[in-house]
């Protein structure tokens, strides 16, 4: 994946210089490890402070939202559902937009990287292997062992949509099960379920990084933050807070990716995934739904036909 | 909600006219029947705090 740079730096300069663009939105190397920020360049030189490598897996198409300038981006195959999903949800125009397509090969999961030695000080790559340098470490992995959970069961890691592709497609795994992890959960009895999402959720601290993460979370005020009428407890109630996650994870439903910026974003490591995963299978199973592969075919949950399933009115 | 523990016999969704009296006695039947079998419930009930100690302990 770090090939890629050279072509990324390339284009991102040319639509610049060719003012299609009036910036460039990408990742430059973050304060710590394995941490790439997002990166907005506004000129040709701002361009030379990007960087593409395994820890890209901030959603780009978070910063989009409701923007009025002419914008490159340099987009995964979940970064383009999701700003195929903006432009569904009139969050930005198509026109406006220049995408840089980039084909996927996973990101790297940083806790499994951290969870070697206390502290990490360096990360690099080459090709399938990555080399950690930290406290007492020095190790080659393989990266596929490290990858994000998402990432291993991605099935569109290729842009969707795009202007230009930066390097060629990419491979798609056809020999995962895909709803493996939901799967799971649903062979559970209830009170199984009931204390896997107790667990699950018990260090929530309720910060919201993983609202705030979300491209698909833009409405100017949040329900949690509604406070007339306010919808629910603001503390550490668990029943507060499985509301929180029950009720984020609905608002997505039938939008979102599996791109995973939640997860990351969590300081505490929730998986909250859980939650839309199984909104998602429900899609997939009920109307054959994926978020964000095309522009032409309204959400399920946005269009009626008769034939829509019904079994669950009694 | 199913799905996240909640007993799926305590969930139901119905479908009712105003004009269908029946199905509405039907399903008002169905749903009671169902849940008093399970029992109170105790998931997603927001705890009182502090208070419902005090309140348990004026009771004993």
């Amino acid at each position: 994946m770090i090939d890629y740079i050279d072509k990324i730096k390339q284009i991102s300069k040319q639509i610049l210089t060719d003012c299609r663009v009036d910036m460039v939105i990408g990742f430059r190397q973050g304060t710590v490890p394995m941490m790439n920020e997002p990166c907005f360049a506004k000129t040709v030189d701002d361009v030379d402070a990007f960087v593409w490598d395994s820890h890209c897996g901030i959603n780009l198409a978070n910063y989009l939202t409701g923007r009025k300038e002419k914008i490159g981006i340099i987009a995964k195959g979940c970064d383009t559902r999701n700003i195929v999903t903006h432009i569904i949800e009139n969050k930005i125009d198509r026109d406006r937009l220049y995408i840089i397509g980039v084909p996927c090969r996973g990101m790297v999961d940083r806790r499994k990287v951290n969870a070697l030695c206390d502290s990490i000080y360096e990360v690099t790559e080459q090709g399938d292997t990555v080399k950690v340098t930290g406290e007492n470490l020095d190790r080659q992995l393989a990266r596929a062992d490290l990858l994000q959970e998402n990432c291993t069961t991605c099935v569109h890691p290729n842009p969707v949509i795009y202007d230009e592709l930066v390097a060629d497609e990419v491979e798609v795994h056809t020999d995962v099960d895909r709803w493996a992890d939901v799967k799971k959960i649903e062979a559970m009895g209830s009170d199984e379920k009931w204390s896997y999402f107790d667990d699950l959720l018990k260090e929530c601290i309720r910060c919201y990084a993983c609202r705030n993460a979300c491209p698909l979370c833009y409405c100017p005020t949040c329900f949690v933050d509604e406070s007339k009428p306010q919808w629910m407890g603001k503390g550490q109630d668990e029943t507060d807070v499985r509301t929180f996650h029950f009720l984020r994870a609905y608002h997505c439903a039938g939008r979102c990716t599996d791109c995973g910026a939640c997860a990351r974003a969590c300081p505490v490591g929730i998986d909250m995934r859980v939650f839309t995963r199984k909104l998602e299978k429900d899609c997939f199973d009920l109307y054959g739904w994926e978020a964000g592969l095309t522009l032409d075919v309204r959400p399920p949950l946005d269009t009626y036909q008769a034939d829509d399933p019904e079994e669950f009115i009694k | 909600m199913a799905h996240m523990g909640v007993e799926s016999e305590r969930i139901h969704l119905s479908w009712v006219s105003s004009a269908e009296s029946t199905k509405f006695v039907r399903v008002a039947k169905e749903v009671t029947e169902a849940v008093r079998a399970l029992g109170p419930n105790r998931r997603f009930v927001k705890s009182q705090g502090p208070d419902r100690s005090l309140n348990d302990e004026k009771a004993a």
